[in-house]
């Protein structure tokens, strides 16, 4: 198995290199020029010299590996700096956004916990109701809970989340009140009712992403389910004289979860890009605004950057799904 | 032999020959367990409801969506006059918007639009899916290249590297076929290179089985191109899961379509589709509901009638369901 990581870690090297190729190339190729918005009274000259100041001087084949030193190099050793109070830096420099003139990792740095906390919540919410949903539909095949939670499944791959959202304000906002519509990101808990306020402005972004990751994993959860309930090995638990608890909650229920894990697992990083919408309707000044916002201005680094963390995710949640398949399931051997 | 080309879907290596006495294409079989899935007849029923208001609806609704009348702006639905609405007019029925613009002109113009581009992203995914699985299953040598390239493609960011290109391509492609016709290409072509993966893995399992047949091997013993094998026996046999996968690809286009618009990356602001109808009503939603409703309801029936659509089709095409 630690074999088997480590080679897929060494895979996922050149598979990374080679997409931060692709966005880069892409971003290089396009016609769009940081700076077309800048007045045209400007000289020539000096809008030269402006494109220096930005980095843009250069051919791509020096700008690309210095963006792959600053990104794999120059910022963990900033990184470890502020946490050691080492110097490994030593003031090298670092990757620079076109529209702010300041790191893009420290934006990204303050961005981040929002984004965790909406998203990663809604996740955690999704999956919490999706795993009962599944079991019981399993269960219960062909019945009305079954019927129903069909059909709400699929009106969570249906109903995109720029409209339920929309919807959910215009309902719980605009119509009865009940909810705050912008999610206030500078909002501190400090007391009960700080924390209750946190609570109610968290409601709706973490429902509308909780539904979509409701609908998917509880299909996937129904499916395995299904499939085990009908092996051998549960009619052998039942003859033994177990109860039906002890059939369904231990002996089914741990064979299904092996690929509801991995399912669980190569979701985390498709919900980063579904939340780019939600935090555009919500007002949460998370990375999915970041990255629109720095997408509408041009601003190169920042787009790059943020586009890499997230193929990054997805690399990474794809080795850990295969590897906890591995784990989890002993017929499993990648040797 | 000569039945079963002529019968091209049947269940592959299947020695009983076919009764030649009821002479029925087995597409009739499909279409029958079709109509027996509920759901399936619904949103197959709405789905061409919908297309023929878009379609037909123009032509006799007859009102231009872009005309501008402000005298009658911020008109209600025709609905809200059971409540004592007072601004409300059977001229338009949907209500107008804040230029007077009509609304349900708009949405049918706006529907043309969306469901434009979904078919046509789903056709070019379907398309290149397609090709690259039949590629990848049959020529082994092509195998390893072509499937590194999809896992590549599945690492991609989609969402934010579609959204990339929508921003960074639009001028040039505005400037060489027009507003629309550029936006139109630049969209269908960024959902269809991005939305192909999950056809070819498919299609690639699927051919990868197929080509150890035995009706493989005889064709291919009797000197058929490797061209031939694939149109004549291979395609007709993976026409299910492909079909299946379009339904997926239809729905995701269409949603993914109206994520662009609805982000403002899409197409120009006097030209309606759904999305950006809804985009251009949130500002507004508090004194003006009904405007985010309208076009966010048309998105989301349309793609749960198509969501259904490929559930029942995936049962009718399953010929293990079909019959029972």
């Amino acid at each position: 198995m630690l074999t088997y990581t480590f080679r897929r870690l060494l895979i996922s090297i050149p598979t990374l290199l080679l997409i931060a190729f692709v966005i880069f190339m892409l971003l290089e190729l396009a016609p769009g020029d940081p700076m077309a918005s800048m007045p045209l009274t400007i000289p020539a000259e000096v809008k030269q010299q402006m494109r220096e100041a930005l980095g843009l001087g250069e051919p791509w084949w020096v700008r690309f590996p210095l963006w792959l030193k600053q990104f794999f190099i120059v910022e963990p050793a900033y990184w470890i700096d502020s946490a050691f109070g080492t110097s490994l830096a030593d003031g090298q420099q670092r990757i620079i956004s076109f529209q702010s003139r300041s790191p893009v990792f420290d934006t990204i740095a303050q961005r981040l916990p929002q984004t965790l906390w909406v998203v990663g919540m809604s996740y955690v919410v999704g999956v919490l109701i999706a795993l009962p949903v599944g079991i019981i539909s399993a269960y219960r095949q062909y019945s009305v809970f079954d019927q129903a939670g069909t059909f709400v499944s699929m009106i969570g791959f249906s109903v995109p989340p720029f409209f339920s959202g929309v919807l959910l304000i215009v309902i719980f906002s605009v119509s009865l009140g009940w909810l705050p519509s912008i999610y206030d990101t500078t909002h501190q808990v400090r007391d009960w009712d700080s924390f209750v306020f946190q609570l109610r402005q968290m409601v709706m972004p973490v429902m509308v992403l909780a539904l979509q990751t409701t609908a998917q994993i509880s299909r996937y959860m129904r499916a395995a389910m299904l499939d085990n309930l009908g092996q051998d090995y549960v009619r052998t638990a039942r003859a033994k004289g177990l109860s039906e608890s002890v059939v369904v909650l231990r002996h089914v229920l741990r064979n299904s979860m092996i690929p509801v894990i991995t399912v669980i697992a190569l979701g985390i990083p498709s919900i980063f890009g579904g939340a780019i919408i939600t935090e555009q309707i919500f007002k949460v000044n998370g990375l999915g605004q970041l990255l629109i916002i720095a997408l509408q201005g041009n601003d190169i680094p920042m787009v790059m950057t943020l586009t890499f963390l997230f193929a990054v995710l997805i690399v990474m949640f794809n080795l850990i799904a295969d590897v906890l398949y591995g784990v989890f399931d002993p017929r499993i051997r990648y040797d | 032999m000569t039945d079963r080309t002529a019968n091209p879907a049947l269940p592959a290596g299947d020695p009983t020959p076919v009764a030649p006495v009821k002479d029925r294409n087995q597409w009739w079989d499909v279409w029958d367990q079709f109509r027996s899935h509920k759901g399936a007849m619904a949103g197959l029923i709405f789905l061409l409801g919908i297309t023929l208001f878009c379609l037909i609806g123009p032509w006799l609704w007859g009102l231009d969506p872009a005309k501008l009348d402000i005298r009658n702006k911020d008109l209600r639905p025709i609905i809200n006059a059971l409540w004592g609405a007072e601004n409300v007019s059977w001229a338009h029925p949907f209500g107008t918007d804040n230029l007077g613009r009509d609304i349900m002109a708009q949405t049918m113009q706006g529907g043309r639009i969306s469901l434009a581009v979904g078919w046509t992203a789903m056709i070019l995914a379907i398309l290149i899916g397609t090709f690259v699985g039949v590629i990848a299953g049959y020529f082994p040598r092509l195998d390893g290249v072509l499937m590194r390239l999809t896992d590549l493609f599945l690492a991609l960011p989609l969402l934010p590297l579609l959204l990339v290109m929508m921003l960074l391509f639009r001028d040039p492609l505005r400037a060489a076929f027009g507003p629309e016709q550029g936006i139109f290409i630049l969209i269908v072509i960024g959902i269809g290179i991005t939305s192909w993966m999950q056809t070819a893995r498919i299609v690639r399992g699927d051919v990868l089985a197929l080509k150890e047949r035995e009706y493989v091997l005889a064709a291919r013993s009797i000197g058929t191109p490797s061209r031939r094998v694939i149109t004549r026996h291979l395609l007709p046999n993976v026409l299910s899961p492909i079909m299946v996968s379009a339904t997926l690809g239809l729905a995701t286009a269409i949603i993914t379509e109206s994520a662009i618009s609805f982000l403002g990356l899409g197409f120009p602001p006097d030209y309606p589709t759904w999305g950006k109808l809804l985009a251009d009503a949130v500002p507004r939603m508090v004194s003006f509901p009904e405007r985010v409703v309208w076009p966010g309801l048309a998105i989301s029936l349309t793609v749960l009638a198509v969501n259904y659509i490929g559930d029942g089709l995936r049962d009718a095409l399953d010929p293990r369901i079909r019959g029972l």
